[in-house]
C-alpha cells in the first residue's frame, strides 16, 4: 500500500526508531510464559518413547498415580484426538504406536515439577519393536514399512496437499514448466548432482511452554509461547470440538520462535491434564533435552538436480527432485516441501523446468516450519550446483548468475511474469560481490602455511509461504491524551515488528513515535485476527493493516474538526498532533480535543471516541495446479546475496570467515538498525546450518546429540571476522511504503556461499552439510591421498 | 517427599533478604519462587546456556548449577538491580538498547551480567576479552556482533564517567570469592 505520506518527508518510516521492547527486556521486567505462575497451578512433565517404531503393549500407570502429589496421569489411550495445521496426522500422545524416539506416550500433571518427573518414571510401558524407516530414500521403496498406515483417513488441506496412501509419501509436489525433453535437447552440456542437508533444531533460547485452565463451565484459558495465537485457537477448537469463542489464548513475550513456535504444540496436551487434574492450572515448559527430541524441527533433505545448459552458461532445462526427511509427521512438513518446491529452482529464469517435491515419513523427529521454510535446504544444492556447472564451462560463478537470474519480463518456473518492480537479485548479487573484491587479485595468506583462501557467491529468494486466503487486523484506540493504542495479533518475538508498527502508525497519524502504544500481550478476546506470524509476512501485511487503521481513524478526525472549524473535510490537513485547515494553519484543533468526541462552549458535544480499523488480505494469489504447479503462489519475493571470502585450514579443517557480505532488495528500509541487526542474526544462524549444526542419530534411530554440548550451535567466538549489510531499495508497489520482509532471509543461502568459498580455497567439492572440521579435514585428506596415488601412476 | 529446608540469608541487590528454601532447590528456582524475581531466565537447566546468569559476589554464575543453600552469607546481583541508583538505566543497559543487542530478549539479562562482572574486574577489555566473556551465554536471535559493540561501547562510556557501578554490583566487589 502506498502512503500519502509518501509525498513529503517521512518523520518516522526509515527513521533510527530504537526498539521499543528494549528497555523492558534489559531490566529483566519482560515477561514471558516461562516467568508465569497461576494461582493453584500444577507442574507437567511427559514421558517419551525410547524406540524410534514399536507397538504399544502395554501400559501400567498404577504406580505413578500413587507418587504423592500427583493429580492427573494420561496416556495415548486416553486421548482419541487428532490435531495438525494442513495433515492432521498427529495424537496428542502416541497411540498403540511410537513412531520416533523422543515422541510423548504419557504425561503427569502434579503439585511439583519434581513429583511429576518421578510419576513419569514409575509409569511403566511395554514396547515390542517394529522395523523403523531412517531415511526418506528407504522410505520409497515398494516393501518398506509404513508409518502411516491410515494416511489415506486423514484429514488434510484439500485441492492443496496429495499424499499418497499406501506409501510413506506425505505429500507430492509437481512443478511443470516448457518443454523438458526439448530443453536437454537445447542444451550443450548436461550435469547431474546430488545434495544433502541433515535435519537441525530452531535452538530458540526460550523452550515451548504453555499453561491451560479447563474452566468447569467449559471455557478454556490458555497462555502460551507461540507465534499465532489466532491458530492454537482455531486448530485447538477443531481438535475438541469447543467452540472459537470458548477459548482465550494469550501471547506475552516470546522467547524466540523461528517458526518452531507456528501452529499449535502443547496446549492440547496441558488442557487435557487439566481437565484430568478438576479443572486446576497446568504449565508444562519442555526441556531442553525434549526441545530436541520431541518437539519439531527442520526436516532433512536430499536433492537430486540435472542441468541442461549452453555453452554460455545459459539454463535450458532443469529437473530436480527433493525428497525431504519428514520424520514422524508431515503436518506442517508439507508445506514446506510445497513451499520449497515452487521456489526450487531459486532465483533464475528456467525455461524448462521439472521439480517433484516429496515429503516422506520417517520414524525420526518430525519437521516444521523453520526460518526459511525449505529455502536454505533447496538452495544449498541449487547454489553449489551452479558453482559447479561454472567451473566445468571455465565461467565465471558471478557471470552464470547474472546470466540466468530472474528479471523483468521472465516468467518464474510456476508462470508468474517478472514485472520491473518486484526486486533486483542481480542489483544484490553486485553488491555482495564488490563488498568482497569479487575479480580482485587475492591477498593472502602467507604462502607456505597451512591455510587457504577462497572466496564464494550464493544468490537466493523467498516468499511468504501461506495460504492464498491469509489475512490480517490491527485496531488504533485512541486514548484520552491523544496517545494511541495499537493493537494486532501478529507476534513480535523478536524480529522487530512492533517498532516498524509504531514508526508506520506514527507517520500515518502525524505524531510522535512515543505516543505510539503497541499493546505487547496478543490475546484473541481483545487483539484482532491474524492468520499466523510466519513467512516474513507481518512486516508486510501488518504494515498495511496499519496503514488502514489509521486512515480511518483520520477520517473520523476529520469528520468532526470539519464541522468545528467549519471547513470541508478534504482541505484538512493531520500533521503534528492537530487537525488543521490547509490554507489557513492558524485554524486547528489539537487530537486531545477531538479523540473522545469534541465539546462545544456550550456543552453541545459530537463525535465520540476514536477507534481505527484496518485489514489486509492477500492479494491476487491462486491454487496452484495439482499437475504443474502453475500459478501465483508469493504476494511478494525478497531476493538476497551473499558473498564470502575465508580462510581454511587444512591442518585442521577448521574454516574462518574472513568477510560475509550480505545484500537485500527489501523494497522500503523502514527501520535501519533492524533490518541490518536482523542481516547479521539471520547470517550467524545460517552459519550454524553450514558448519555445524546436525542431528545425529544412531542405527536404531535413537537421538545422540539433544543438547548444547553435543550440538553445537554458534557462540560469541564463531561469528565471521567481518560482516557487512549492503540494503537495495526497489520499491514494492503494494508494500507499506514499498516495504517487504526481510526476516527469514537472511539465513538463506549461507550453506552454499561458504560451500563455494571453500571449494574456492581448496579445490575440492562439498555436497553434504554440515562443513564441520570432521568432514573438511577427511576430505581434504582423502583428495591427497588421491592425489599422492595419481602421481605414482 | 519430605525435603529438607533451610533459612538463609543474604543480600540480593543491595537489600539483605532471609529466604527459606529447600536443600536441593537451585538458586535459579529459589529466585523465581522465594524472591519473585523472574529476571533470570531458565534455557537448559543443566548450564550449557548461560540465560540465567546471574552475579554471586560480583562473579558471573549460572543459577541453575548453584544450590540456593550455597547462596547463603552472600552478595547475589540480579538483573534487577541492573540500573543506577536513581532508576535510570545503566551505561550497558542503554547500550543494549542503542546497539540493538537484543531481538526476543530472553538471553538479555544473562548476557547484560555477564558483560557486567566482565566490565567489574576489567573497565577496558578488549573486543578479544568481551567475545571471551559472553562465550557461555548462547543467543540465537542477535548473532552476537551488536551485543559485543554493547558492551564495547558502554566500557567506554563507564570508564569516562569514573566508573558507575550499581549498588547490588558494586557490594562484594573485590573480594574473589568464586561460587
Amino acid at each position: 500500500m502506498t502512503s500519502r505520506a509518501n509525498d513529503r518527508e517521512l518523520r518516522w518510516v526509515g527513521r533510527p526508531v530504537p526498539r521499543i521492547d528494549g528497555e523492558a527486556k534489559v531490566r529483566g521486567c519482560a515477561t514471558y510464559v516461562h516467568d508465569m505462575a497461576w494461582p493453584g497451578m500444577l507442574f507437567a512433565r511427559i514421558k517419551t518413547s525410547p524406540h524410534a517404531s514399536a507397538r504399544i503393549v502395554r501400559v501400567d500407570t498404577g504406580e505413578a498415580e500413587q507418587v504423592p502429589g500427583v493429580r492427573a496421569v494420561l496416556v495415548g489411550a486416553d486421548l482419541p484426538y487428532k490435531v495438525g495445521l494442513y495433515m492432521i496426522d498427529k495424537s496428542i500422545l502416541a497411540r498403540d504406536v511410537v513412531r520416533y524416539c523422543g515422541e510423548a506416550v504419557a504425561a503427569v500433571a502434579a503439585e511439583t515439577e519434581l513429583a511429576a518427573e518421578e510419576a513419569c518414571e514409575r509409569i511403566r510401558i511395554e514396547y515390542e519393536p517394529l522395523p523403523a524407516v531412517l531415511d526418506p530414500v528407504a522410505a520409497l521403496a515398494p516393501d518398506a514399512p509404513l508409518v502411516h498406515p491410515g494416511l489415506a483417513e486423514y484429514g488434510r488441506m484439500k485441492g492443496v496437499f496429495f499424499p499418497r496412501p499406501g506409501t510413506n509419501v506425505a505429500h507430492h509436489q509437481k512443478i511443470r514448466k516448457g518443454d523438458l525433453l526439448a530443453g536437454f535437447r537445447a542444451a550443450d552440456r548436461t550435469f547431474e548432482h546430488a545434495f544433502s542437508n541433515p535435519p537441525v533444531q530452531h535452538a530458540f533460547l526460550e523452550t515451548h511452554t504453555a499453561i491451560v485452565q479447563a474452566l468447569p463451565d467449559g471455557r478454556v484459558e490458555i497462555v502460551s509461547s507461540a507465534q499465532s495465537p489466532y491458530t492454537v485457537r482455531q486448530l485447538f477448537s477443531v481438535c475438541f470440538g469447543i467452540p472459537l469463542s470458548r477459548i482465550h489464548v494469550r501471547v506475552p513475550y516470546v522467547g524466540g520462535g523461528f517458526g518452531g513456535k507456528a501452529g499449535i504444540h502443547l496446549e492440547p496436551l496441558v488442557y487435557c491434564l487439566s481437565r484430568k487434574a478438576d479443572g486446576r492450572p497446568v504449565k508444562l515448559t519442555i526441556s531442553r533435552e525434549e526441545a530436541f527430541h520431541t518437539m519439531p524441527s527442520r526436516q532433512g533433505l536430499r536433492s537430486r538436480i540435472r542441468t541442461g545448459v549452453r555453452n554460455d552458461g545459459r539454463i535450458t532445462a532443469l529437473e530436480v527432485e527433493y525428497l525431504w526427511d519428514a520424520g514422524a509427521y508431515a503436518d506442517y512438513g508439507v508445506n514446506v516441501g510445497r513451499a520449497a518446491a515452487y521456489s526450487g529452482a531459486g532465483p533464475y529464469d528456467i525455461p524448462n523446468c521439472h521439480i517433484d517435491s516429496l515429503v516422506v515419513y520417517t520414524n525420526k523427529t518430525f519437521g516444521t516450519a523453520y526460518r526459511g521454510f525449505g529455502h536454505l535446504e533447496v538452495l544449498w544444492g541449487i547454489e553449489r550446483n551452479l558453482d559447479l556447472i561454472a567451473r566445468e564451462l571455465a565461467l565465471d560463478p558471478y557471470a552464470i548468475r547474472i546470466g540466468n537470474c530472474l528479471r523483468a519480463g521472465s516468467t518464474t518456473i510456476t508462470g508468474e511474469e517478472v514485472t520491473a518492480n518486484p526486486g533486483r537479485p542481480d542489483l544484490c548479487l553486485e553488491a555482495a560481490a564488490k563488498a568482497v573484491g569479487w575479480g580482485e587479485p587475492r591477498s593472502g595468506p602467507a604462502p607456505g602455511g597451512t591455510r587457504r583462501r577462497g572466496r564464494g557467491l550464493a544468490l537466493l529468494h523467498k516468499a511468504p509461504a501461506m495460504p492464498v486466503f491469509t489475512s490480517c487486523s490491527a485496531i488504533l484506540k485512541f486514548n484520552e491524551d491523544a496517545s494511541v493504542d495499537l493493537l494486532v495479533s501478529g507476534v513480535d518475538y523478536g524480529q522487530g515488528t512492533y517498532t516498524a508498527l509504531a514508526q508506520i502508525a506514527a507517520e500515518e497519524l502525524g505524531l510522535p513515535v512515543d505516543r505510539i502504544h503497541v499493546v505487547w500481550e496478543c490475546d484473541t478476546d481483545f487483539t484482532p485476527y491474524d492468520w499466523q506470524t510466519v513467512a516474513s509476512r507481518f512486516a508486510f501485511m501488518g504494515g498495511n493493516a496499519v496503514i488502514d487503521a489509521a486512515r480511518d481513524c483520520l477520517a473520523q478526525l476529520r469528520a468532526v474538526a470539519a464541522q468545528v472549524l467549519h471547513a470541508p473535510e478534504s482541505e484538512l490537513v493531520c500533521a503534528d498532533g492537530k487537525v488543521s485547515v490547509v490554507h489557513n494553519p492558524g485554524s486547528s484543533l489539537d487530537y486531545r480535543r477531538l479523540v473522545m468526541g469534541y465539546t462545544y462552549p456550550n456543552g453541545n458535544s459530537i463525535g465520540g471516541p476514536v477507534i481505527g480499523r484496518g485489514r489486509y488480505i492477500a492479494q491476487g494469489l491462486t491454487h496452484l495446479d495439482p499437475e504443474t504447479g502453475q500459478g501465483r503462489p508469493a504476494l511478494d519475493w525478497t531476493y538476497g546475496a551473499h558473498a564470502v571470502e575465508l580462510e581454511v585450514d587444512t591442518a585442521t579443517g577448521d574454516i574462518e570467515i574472513l568477510h560475509l557480505a550480505s545484500a537485500f532488495d527489501v523494497g522500503k528500509t523502514l527501520n535501519r538498525q533492524q533490518v541490518v541487526t536482523q542481516i547479521i542474526g539471520g547470517v550467524v544462524q545460517g552459519i550454524g546450518s553450514a558448519v555445524s549444526e546436525e542431528f545425529l542419530f544412531d542405527a536404531q534411530g535413537r537421538f545422540r546429540n539433544a543438547g548444547f554440548v553435543d550440538y553445537k550451535i554458534p557462540t560469541a567466538k564463531d561469528i565471521p571476522r567481518r560482516m557487512s549489510q549492503h540494503i537495495v531499495e526497489t520499491p514494492q508497489l503494494d508494500g507499506p511504503y514499498g516495504a517487504r520482509g526481510v526476516a527469514e532471509h537472511p539465513m538463506i543461502s549461507i550453506p552454499g556461499a561458504i560451500g563455494n568459498a571453500l571449494a574456492d580455497a581448496l579445490g575440492i567439492d562439498f555436497f553434504e552439510l554440515p562443513l564441520n572440521p570432521e568432514r573438511v579435514y577427511l576430505a581434504i585428506k582423502k583428495a591427497g591421498r588421491k592425489k599422492t596415488t595419481d602421481e605414482h601412476r | 517427599m519430605e525435603a529438607t529446608r533451610r533459612t538463609i540469608r543474604l543480600v540480593v541487590n543491595g537489600k539483605p533478604r532471609s529466604i527459606e528454601v529447600a536443600a536441593h532447590e537451585t538458586l535459579l528456582a529459589a529466585l523465581k519462587e522465594r524472591l519473585y524475581l523472574t529476571g533470570a531466565k531458565e534455557g537448559c537447566g543443566v548450564g550449557e546456556c548461560g540465560a540465567c546468569t546471574v552475579l554471586l559476589d560480583g562473579r558471573a554464575v549460572n543459577a541453575c548449577l548453584v544450590l540456593a543453600v550455597e547462596a547463603d552469607g552472600r552478595e547475589l546481583g540480579t538483573i534487577e538491580g541492573e540500573a543506577r541508583p536513581d532508576g535510570s538505566l545503566s551505561a550497558l543497559q542503554r547500550a543494549f538498547i542503542d546497539h540493538a543487542a537484543l531481538q526476543c530478549g530472553f538471553c538479555t539479562p544473562g548476557m547484560v551480567l555477564s558483560a557486567r562482572a566482565l566490565l567489574r574486574r576489567n573497565p577496558r577489555p578488549s573486543r578479544e576479552e568481551i567475545v571471551e566473556a559472553i562465550a557461555g551465554n548462547l543467543c540465537r536471535c542477535t548473532g552476537y556482533e551488536p551485543v559485543i559493540d554493547a558492551i564495547a561501547a558502554a566500557a567506554e562510556e563507564e570508564a569516562a564517567e569514573g566508573s558507575v557501578v550499581p549498588p547490588a554490583a558494586s557490594a562484594g566487589a573485590g573480594e574473589g570469592r568464586g561460587p
